[in-house]
């Protein structure tokens, strides 16, 4: 129950808000800041309540609401979460409640619309990571398309409207080809058993011929691997990290791939284990394209937010090979990277948005020197461009740290092709420290230092990364079970 | 004839005089509300008569059976919703307006007989009735070009597949000595190769008046014209009642004869299915019209319904009815939006028209935002369900191409919607005198988009009362 007040709490939410924002945008933030808190503080007893101290679940999903909801094709509104999901869901609310503050003075036009869009987003992202029942998850999917759409096209930049077309027709294309994967799915096994559902638990163990399993299996993939997004289907990415705002880029590049890391956990490995396995192998080479390829883009960029956007593919490469690699150490730390890397990715798309903010230029060439002026804005930027150049004691150093040690179990040289892509990640880290923030001013630029608000938020993703590096246990703790339970599947 | 069977057909009947006496009326004295008023309550009271027919046979023209009521209620929902937004359209003109509600209710009366047809001389009639009322309904306001330029089209055109259309059912008489579509079922499932020197032609000659009424390609050529000259509010019925009507007919014939069974048959329809869904949304893509956008629309969305009628059996029959009503809900709902917004000189059809809407009338553009996105089969609204159920049916047959095609085209009239849904976000570049010409208040329509708003969520996020009304409706086909 406590799971459909999750989702329900930021629909009614979004709804609320756009109405209180005729009387006035502030009732308007208020009401979708207590929104997203409220989920924030119900998901931390959740996960109080089932991994406090001496507490011992006997059930790997601890959470559960099932109700029947279109009985004639046996869908049903089933919601359960399990260690995997609750760190998720932390992590989306937390960068939820860091969007709306972020977005505090910098949206100022359809107030109540956008947090609309914003709320009902993270509930469509919270729909994803708790759905168990296929049709749900789907439709969740697909929830979460409009409101980016809306997100990019209506608060973006010069070339928004192009760049939010892109976004919403690779998404839905490849959407639809997981449609497709889904329903054949949900036919073999009627076919197999008279049965028809779309339960995630009864269609685990559905008998599929290889042949089939591996097209199912590839339909959902390429669903996954384009939101993730996995080279070759990345494109839309730069394009629209680019055009959005700040927030929409923290939920862009951070929370919709985390979105789609998320699927082929779930789904890909429990489900097809066999077409999963054969498939491996070209799936971490993609992903190892992808951190060297979004690598070096990353350095040959101008363009602050696209940038950002090839370094968010690059450790997403990340994420791609740990998860394919099939250890359980390399899985575990596609999980770290997924949450270190929205921190961390989330954090400087805010630095960006801050300096954007401040000198309506996003182009490095325009930039140099401003630690002069805005120390406190540009030591928040070193640390997190640190962060994400995998420095040890950050939470992203133990994410990539772990998925290297995993591939390297399985496949040799995969990691060690990998492992440059830490390597050339130092390069544009702090290439991008150097050409903003250190030399001298060359523009003679007076800028107003970090805001209060935007103080307290950059402190606490620091906290939160460093709490992470150097204490990573509570999330293995939390995903141990999972963790075990997946690779085993299809051994 | 016997009293039941009078009672069995009450619901033509009422609609049938609520014509007479509106037309009566219009004789005594000139009333616009009074017009409506009466149209509004002889159309309630043929809805309220369907819930007491008992289902039966009358005569060896009608069917009266649960599926031919299901759509009777539908059509008749559909031309209530209709009639209202004409209203405040037509206050707004200066043509005598009380006929339109007597042309109204005749091609509805039309529309009926078409879902409840088992003949082809019921068929025909019904199509006939629906037809010529349909001509002076697109040429109705008479005194500008284009209505009378798209009537004319339309009466020529609709003439001729007409004629193709006879020819058609009299070579499938000559062949089988039937026009009953259960005995030419009965016939259809024992023939053999001698049969095929008349059936076939006729078969394909039917099949082009079907393909003309539905606007599939490639008898779609009148489409946009007509869409973007009638009055909105009449391209509204044609492409709902109008087409709905000949869907019904078209299902039930299908299904009954087993016609998808049949190899050629099959392959003309997937070919005449892909040609549509692609070509709809092609076309569309270089629109600037939005009439004629939604015209194009429409084209693919038949596309899709031909992909669920061709998988046949009780989940393409199932996905058919469900995407025909979803495909009511959405069509009236962005028509509706477009006859409201329209001015008295000609209908907001230009881009322009809707450049900034959301920051005008946020309301209306929410409406039409939440049509569009249900005709591009996103999540929420009817549309989702309907895509979903019709992709189900063809992933249960196993229907690859078919649903590629769907999957493909789908993506590209998202593209299109995507553009529309965006204009009406964007700040508009227009004065603010011709912002205010638009804003005119018309309680009757505002009603009828809320409503169909509703539905149009409710079908979204719960269908299931709707699905269990669809399978006992179309328990009666299989």
């Amino acid at each position: 129950m406590i799971l459909a007040w999750l989702i329900g709490i930021l629909l009614v939410g979004g709804i609320l808000a756009w109405l209180a924002a005729r009387s006035h945008p502030l009732l308007c933030r208020w009401i979708s800041l207590a929104a997203v808190s409220a989920d924030l503080v119900l998901a931390l007893c959740v996960a109080v309540r089932n991994f406090g101290p001496g507490h011992i679940r006997t059930n790997e999903w601890f959470e559960q609401a099932d109700w029947s909801w279109i009985p004639q094709f046996g869908i049903h509104f089933h919601l359960a979460m399990d260690g995997l999901s609750l760190l998720l869901v932390l992590l989306t609310l937390f960068l939820g409640i860091v969007s709306v503050l972020i977005s505090w003075t910098e949206i100022t036009e359809a107030v109540g619309f956008f947090h609309f869009n914003l709320l009902w987003i993270l509930a469509g992202i919270l729909g994803v990571f708790l759905s168990l029942d296929l049709f749900l998850f789907y439709f969740c999917w697909e929830l979460m398309l409009v409101p980016m759409y809306f997100l990019i096209a209506v608060w973006g930049r010069e070339r928004r409207v192009y760049a939010a077309v892109k976004f919403f027709l690779f998404t839905q294309l490849s959407g639809l080809l997981m449609l497709i994967a889904i329903l054949s799915l949900y036919f073999a096994h009627h076919h197999a058993t008279g049965i028809y559902t779309f339960e995630y638990m009864e269609l685990l163990g559905t008998p599929l011929s290889p042949h089939a399993a591996m097209w199912i299996m590839l339909g959902f993939f390429i669903a996954f691997a384009v939101k993730l997004p996995m080279f070759p289907f990345h494109t839309w990415l730069p394009d629209a990290c680019a055009e959005a705002s700040t927030a929409t880029n923290v939920v862009l590049a951070s929370l919709l791939a985390t979105t789609a890391a998320y699927g082929m956990i779930r789904f890909l490995f429990p489900l097809f284990p066999r077409a999963t396995h054969e498939f491996a192998p070209v799936a971490m080479t993609l992903g190892v394209i992808g951190i060297l390829y979004g690598a070096v883009l990353a350095f040959s960029q101008t363009d602050l937010m696209r940038l950002l956007a090839y370094a968010s593919i690059s450790h997403l490469g990340f994420v791609l090979l740990g998860i394919f690699a099939g250890t359980t150490i390399a899985l575990q730390g596609a999980v770290m990277t997924m949450i270190a890397h929205g921190i961390s990715t989330g954090a400087l798309f805010i630095v960006a948005g801050a300096l954007q903010a401040r000198m309506r230029t996003r182009e490095l060439d325009a930039m140099g020197g401003l630690w002069d002026t805005v120390p406190r804005l540009s030591g928040a930027a070193l640390f997190f461009a640190l962060a994400s150049l995998g420095l040890p004691g950050l939470g992203d150093f133990i994410g990539e740290f772990l998925i290297l040690l995993g591939t390297y179990q399985a496949h040799v040289a995969m990691a060690a092709v990998a492992a440059c892509g830490v390597l050339a990640a130092t390069f544009y880290a702090l290439r991008f420290v150097q050409r903003a923030f250190q030399g001298p001013n060359t523009h003679q630029r007076r800028l107003p230092d970090l805001a209060v608000r935007e103080g307290l938020l950059l402190g606490a993703m620091i906290v939160l990364l460093l709490w992470l590096g150097l204490y990573p246990q509570p999330v293995f703790h939390t995903f141990a079970q999972a963790a075990n339970h997946f690779p085993a599947l299809w051994r | 004839m016997t009293a039941a069977d009078v009672l069995a057909l009450l619901p033509l009947l009422l609609v049938a005089a609520t014509s007479v006496v509106v037309m009566l009326t219009i004789a005594v004295g000139r009333n616009h509300a009074v017009a409506l008023g009466l149209t509004l309550i002889g159309l309630a009271a043929s809805f309220c008569s369907i819930f007491f027919v008992h289902p039966r046979q009358v005569t060896t023209l009608l069917i009266m059976d649960n599926y031919a009521l299901f759509f009777m209620g539908l059509i008749v929902a559909a031309t209530f919703a209709v009639s209202l937004l004409s209203y405040g359209y037509l206050a707004k003109r200066e043509d005598a307006k009380e006929e339109f509600y007597v042309l109204l209710l005749v091609a509805t009366l039309g529309a009926m007989v078409l879902a409840a047809s088992s003949h082809f001389a019921s068929f025909f009639l019904g199509l006939e009735i629906l037809s010529v009322a349909l001509y002076s309904l697109i040429a109705y306001l008479h005194e500008r070009p284009l209505p009378v330029e798209a009537g004319m089209k339309y009466l020529v055109l609709a003439a001729t597949s007409a004629a193709f259309l006879l020819f058609g059912i009299a070579l499938v008489y000559a062949d089988l000595g039937t026009m009953d579509f259960a005995q030419i079922a009965h016939l259809l499932a024992g023939a053999s190769g001698q049969h095929l020197a008349l059936l076939l032609p006729g078969v394909a000659l039917i099949v082009t008046g079907i393909g003309f009424k539905l606007a599939l390609v490639p008898f779609h050529m009148w489409t946009q014209d007509v869409y973007e000259g009638a009055p909105a509010p009449v391209t509204a019925f044609v492409a709902t009642v109008s087409k709905g009507g000949m869907f019904a007919l078209l299902l039930r014939y299908f299904t009954q004869s087993g016609a998808n069974h049949f190899a050629p048959v099959f392959l003309v329809f997937a070919i005449i299915a892909i040609a549509s869904m692609l070509a709809g949304n092609l076309l569309a893509l270089f629109q600037t019209n939005v009439k004629r956008i939604l015209a194009y629309s429409s084209i693919a969305h038949m596309g899709y319904l031909l992909v669920a009628l061709q998988v046949g059996g009780l989940i393409g029959a199932g996905a058919v009815v469900f995407y025909l009503v979803a495909y009511f809900a959405m069509t009236l709902g962005a028509f509706g939006v477009v006859t409201v917004l329209s001015e008295e000189q000609r209908d907001a059809d230009q881009l322009e028209d809707y450049r900034g809407l959301f920051w005008r009338r946020p309301a209306l553009a929410l409406v039409f935002t939440l049509m569009l996105l249900s005709l591009a089969g996103i999540p929420l609204t009817a549309g989702f369900i309907g895509e979903f159920y019709i992709v189900a049916a063809g992933v249960a047959v196993n229907a690859w191409t078919l649903i590629l095609v769907l999957v493909v085209s789908s993506a590209i009239g998202l593209f299109y919607y995507a553009r529309l849904i965006m204009v009406l976000y964007q700040q508009p570049a227009g004065s603010e005198q011709a912002q205010q010409t638009l804003h005119v208040w018309t309680p009757a329509a505002s009603l009828v988009l809320a409503l169909l708003t509703v539905i149009l969520v409710w079908l979204g996020v719960y269908p299931t009362l709707l699905l269990k009304v669809i399978q006992t409706a179309i328990a009666a086909l299989v």
